[in-house]
């Protein structure tokens, strides 16, 4: 299939972006969404030119490290499926195809399609953890967790932090992002030492970083590639109420 | 990052105080629509329930009382709109999307801005009009006052009925209100599903349940309101009863009216 691309490029943060045009005469549609941008990139070498840079890890939509948004979509028109994951068939034959870096202030261009999502680490590193014992392995099924409550805790735990909420919410917010990362400890017993103090230090780390406030849109659920719902942010809403009621008497865990 | 302003109110604390001020505002809104529809029973009673509004127990304490609680809770929705609006468009940043696709965002939820600035001036047109009465001299003394009953004895109270019709020959201010109440609709649409997210309360299956009943708290309000001006341009509705005041009133001119509050 041939392809008309509009690529957005930019040299660096500080310089000003803009698009490039390019065409792929010759493009399967067996070929992933990314191998596409390999084929360009590779003609690109061939001319002489610089390629597009662009994020990507494994490639089977586990990592989180691709991230683009695909004709006005944070991971392109498919739902529940991350670039990496996109297949060319999706497309038609002349299609213009328009695509841009995740747009938001916390997440400024490092260059051309990649982004510096270190925001999300300070997220994770301010409450994404807890407090075990170590040394020899615990027996298994030593905390009894109930199915519905280990079900839903990894529901939040299949976040791979793209940053697609962030990307596609109207305020550049990382609610989605920041509530499944805290929901999946928050609601196992193991995480239960540092809730408090987990959802407190959390949501400021997403205010510190420049993240925007949310306003219940809900365009970040729709484009998260692991199908993370509004729930865990009403949960992040709960738990953020109660440990402020639990700091002001003292008792915060 | 340098260019991050600071944060001065969490974001999770400005969602509680939007939906918190917000409840109360809802629950206002009703009130003040089932008062309003006492127009339909006749200017005995709603003049009636006019009087008893402004002589609540512990008046005049009271109703003062009940009328900062709402003024606060206006001005704290309104603040945290003015914050969320400034730093959302902030966070965004300065590169905006060549294409940006929009997949669940209602149109409510993306104008609650515009809705609301728009409501803001409605409503302080609103308290000019019908509270302070800011009006032309003549306006206040041609509605005057009407009879009413309270606890079995017959006094002089200020016409709400007559203040209310007169409003709303008027097609241009009933035309005003009509609108404005129509974004009340859309804002309530969005604003009475989204207050329980904020707090907690929603899930994936009450979601949807909301959202229909928002919309439903949205329409009832509108066509609660509505109703009485539409009811006034359309059937004339109390117009017979205002020409017959306005008839008293051009024969005798020189009686003065006092107001009472
Ligand atoms: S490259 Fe790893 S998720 Fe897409």
């Amino acid at each position: 299939m041939k392809l008309n691309l509009r690529v957005w490029r930019q040299q660096s943060h500080e310089s000003p972006g803009g698009f490039g045009d390019y065409t792929l005469s010759d493009v399967s549609e067996d070929s992933s969404f990314l191998e596409m941008l390999d084929i360009l990139n590779e003609e690109l070498i061939e001319k002489g030119e610089e390629p597009v840079a662009f994020d990507h890890d494994c490639r089977e939509g586990i990592c989180g490290m691709c991230s683009l948004i695909i004709n006005g979509n944070a991971h392109g028109p498919e739902t529940a499926t991350t670039v990496c994951q996109l297949h060319m068939r999706h497309f038609s034959d002349g299609d213009t195809i328009t695509i841009e870096p995740w747009r938001a202030r916390a997440f400024p261009v490092i260059k051309d399609l990649i982004v510096d999502r270190t925001a999300f680490d300070n997220i994770v590193q301010a409450g994404g953890f807890i407090t075990a014992r170590t040394g020899s392995a615990p027996d298994a099924n030593e905390i009894p967790i109930p199915k519905p409550i280990a079900d839903k805790a990894m529901d939040a735990a299949a976040c791979i932090g793209c940053g697609a909420c962030v990307a596609a919410c109207p305020n550049g917010a990382a609610m989605l992002f920041t509530s499944a990362k805290c929901s999946q400890l928050n609601m196992l017993p193991q995480g239960q030492g540092e809730k408090d103090n987990r959802v407190l230090k959390m949501v400021a780390a997403m205010d510190d970083n420049g993240f925007g406030n949310c306003t219940n849109y809900g365009e970040c659920q729709a484009v998260c590639p692991k199908e993370i719902t509004l729930d865990f942010i009403a949960k992040m809403n709960r738990d953020y109420a109660t440990a402020k009621i639990h700091k002001f008497f003292g008792a915060a865990s | 990052m340098s260019d991050v302003p600071k944060v001065v109110i969490p974001s999770l604390a400005k969602k509680y105080l939007m939906a918190g001020s917000g409840l109360v505002l809802v629950l206002f809104v009703l009130g003040h629509m089932l008062g309003n529809l006492q127009f339909f029973l006749g200017p005995e009673v709603i003049n009636a329930y006019a009087y008893h509004l402004h002589h609540l127990p512990g008046h005049p304490v009271t109703l003062w009382i009940i009328r900062l609680i709402l003024l606060t809770c206006l001005v704290v929705h309104v603040w945290m709109a003015v914050l969320l609006t400034i730093e959302n468009k902030h966070a965004r940043g300065n590169d905006s999307y060549a294409q940006k696709h929009s997949n669940v965002a209602s149109y409510a939820a993306r104008t609650m801005p515009v809705t609301g600035v728009v409501l803001l001036l409605f409503i302080i047109l609103h308290i000019l009009q019908f509270t302070t009465r800011v009006v032309p001299e003549d306006y206040n003394a041609t509605i005057g006052e009407a009879p009413i009953e309270v606890a079995h004895v017959q006094i002089e109270f200020f016409d709400v009925f007559a203040m209310m019709v007169k409003g709303f020959s008027d097609p241009l201010f009933a035309g005003i209100y009509i609108i404005a109440v129509g974004l009340l609709c859309m804002h309530l649409s969005h604003g009475v599903s989204s207050m329980f997210q904020s707090i907690g309360w929603r899930n994936e299956i009450w979601r949807k349940r909301l959202h229909c009943i928002a919309l439903l708290y949205g329409w009832v309000v509108f066509l609660g309101f509505a109703a009485i001006p539409f009811s006034v341009l359309a059937f004339g509705h109390g117009k017979e009863y205002l020409a017959d005041k306005e008839a008293q009133w051009a024969a005798a001119p020189a009686v003065t009216t006092e107001i009472s509050h």
